[in-house]
């Protein structure tokens, strides 16, 4: 059992932004952002001795020798997308719980903006997605090329059995946007949206508008992890790993044949990390939803027990997931107005509520958050974090 | 040495393994899904064996080219070269009355013309010199 044996003890974060670009390489932002997050847990770099790179973006070796791991004894690479930065918590936790790590590094980050875009790669690179070949193969040469158009089909087929409606995928643009205005770092801090600017952006790929879709960033993050006796030593107030899952839809690599259509990663993780927890959704104090395209929030509310399927559109209306709401849902603003940091700002916000540390856009007592991750054509992580 | 600005190349399958096979099919004028030759399910996209069974013992069956429209997207902005002069365009998935289902379009349709469970029956499109593409039309129920 894995509750609260592991701790998420420091947290790193670089500025991130648009345009020029960064100035600096995928690499160096990394490790900026963990040596920011080394630092922030009280620890030297050398004492890392697990790592634990995001996918395609950083080899645990590059790290090692560039922070000067000497002792590097656990490495390994999910290959789960954005669903990584939260399935690799569990990892890190099932490592220090079981000895074969003492302090894990889970660092990612990217110029999302000013170099390779995912709407090319996606595309250009077969390697870069575990359905990589079938995508070539039967997506591709009928023009669907990229993530936002993958996961419209999902949405349009929930639109239709549910009746979801465009206005409620517009909700949930609008409340990480409202986040976005008390969180100074966010890029669309000091830019507000309406609904009706909010139905009036350009469409990409119905029903995905402009403003359904992240924010492609230069930026990174990152977090360390250690077990919980060895937390209670270090600086920062623990964050403890109440429970945490990862899974996938099945086929994980196809989306279009699924025989539930609607179901997800998180279907089956979720259970067992609410399950492992010991609590229910409705004991979190807010949640960070892994928030690539908005329909993907209703999604995962719905598929992590927040809400019944097709329950979701109504869930996040009338301020359902805004600070004072029923559960606060990106304080950050997320990946639509904070910035996409892969889902590792998703981790870092979540460690910042349950700190206290949260200023302005601090959930009141915070003392549970759930945070999720989604990756490649819907595998999904969760935990279940206290303070 | 030539300026020539060489259009984006669209992008095609590969005709080799199960993919070439699926698609030497279509070249042919067939639309043929794999079928377990053991539990008589059919699967799209190609596997190696059936999961449902088991069985490596599968045979390429034909489809009665008729389905049903399950869901779309209309792209209205180009994500990938190749269709930048293309759009507005929309990708649909049709479920086929063998209960399989593909990634498709729907030719002489525009998105707001599609309807969930329109039928639709299969029309081969040679998509250059060496592939056709199963592309669908509408029909009668």
């Amino acid at each position: 059992m894995l509750r609260d044996q592991a701790c998420i003890v420091g947290i790193g974060e670089t500025a991130v932004c648009r345009k020029p670009g960064s100035g600096l390489s995928a690499t160096a932002l990394q490790l900026k952002a963990a040596l920011a997050a080394i630092a922030d847990a009280g620890l030297e770099p050398s004492q890392i001795d697990g790592i634990l790179p995001f996918p395609n973006l950083g080899k645990s070796e590059v790290f090692a020798a560039s922070l000067g791991c000497a002792n590097l004894r656990f490495a390994a690479t999910l290959h789960m997308g954005g669903a990584m930065p939260v399935a690799a918590l569990r990892l890190a936790a099932m490592a220090v719980a079981s000895g074969a790590a003492k302090h894990v590094l889970v660092p990612g980050g990217w110029n999302g903006y000013s170099g390779a875009r995912v709407r090319e790669t996606s595309s250009t690179d077969v390697a870069s997605i575990p359905g990589g070949e079938i995508a070539r193969d039967f997506y591709l040469p009928f023009g669907l090329t990229a993530p936002p158009q993958w996961y419209a089909l999902m949405a349009r087929r929930h639109m239709h059995e549910f009746g979801t409606t465009e206005a409620q995928l517009g909700a949930v643009a609008i409340a990480m946007r409202r986040h976005a205005q008390l969180n100074p770092a966010a890029l669309m801090h000091g830019k507000p949206l309406a609904m009706d600017e909010y139905l009036a952006s350009p469409m990409i790929a119905s029903p995905y508008r402009l403003y359904d879709c992240s924010l492609e960033t230069d930026g990174a993050a990152a977090y360390v992890v250690t077990s919980a006796e060895r937390a209670r030593d270090l600086q920062r107030k623990p964050v403890y790993v109440m429970g945490a899952a990862a899974g996938q839809p099945y086929p994980a690599d196809e989306i279009c044949g699924r025989p539930d259509f609607h179901g997800i990663g998180l279907t089956h993780a979720a259970p067992e990390a609410f399950a492992m927890a010991g609590v229910t959704p409705a004991d979190a104090d807010f949640a960070q939803i892994y928030d690539c395209f908005t329909f993907e929030v209703i999604q995962q509310l719905e598929e992590a027990g927040f809400c019944r399927r097709g329950e979701g559109g109504g869930f996040v209306e009338n301020g359902g997931i805004e600070l004072g709401g029923k559960l606060p849902v990106n304080t950050h603003g997320g990946l639509l107005s904070h910035a996409h940091l892969l889902g590792l700002g998703h981790v870092v916000e979540a460690v910042r509520q349950l700190r206290g540390e949260a200023g302005a856009r601090q959930v009141p007592d915070a003392h549970i958050g759930v945070v999720t991750g989604w990756g490649d054509f819907g595998d999904g992580s969760i935990a279940v974090l206290r303070r | 040495m030539s300026e020539t600005r060489h259009a984006p190349t669209r992008p095609l399958p590969e005709m080799s393994g199960l993919s070439g096979e699926f698609y030497g099919w279509c070249n042919q004028g067939e639309l043929r899904f794999q079928r377990c030759t053991h539990c008589e399910r059919w699967r799209h996209v190609p596997r190696e064996i059936c999961a449902h069974c088991g069985s490596f013992e599968w045979s390429w069956q034909r489809s009665s080219g008729h389905g049903r429209v399950f869901s779309w997207t209309e792209v209205v902005r180009a994500l990938h070269p190749a269709f930048g002069n293309a759009t507005p365009y929309a990708p649909v998935i049709v479920e086929m009355d063998e209960g399989v289902r593909v990634l498709t379009r729907v030719l002489d349709c525009a998105a707001d013309q599609l309807r969930m469970d329109m039928p639709v029956a299969v029309e081969f499109v040679a998509a250059s010199d060496a592939v056709r593409l199963p592309y669908f039309r509408r029909r009668d129920a």
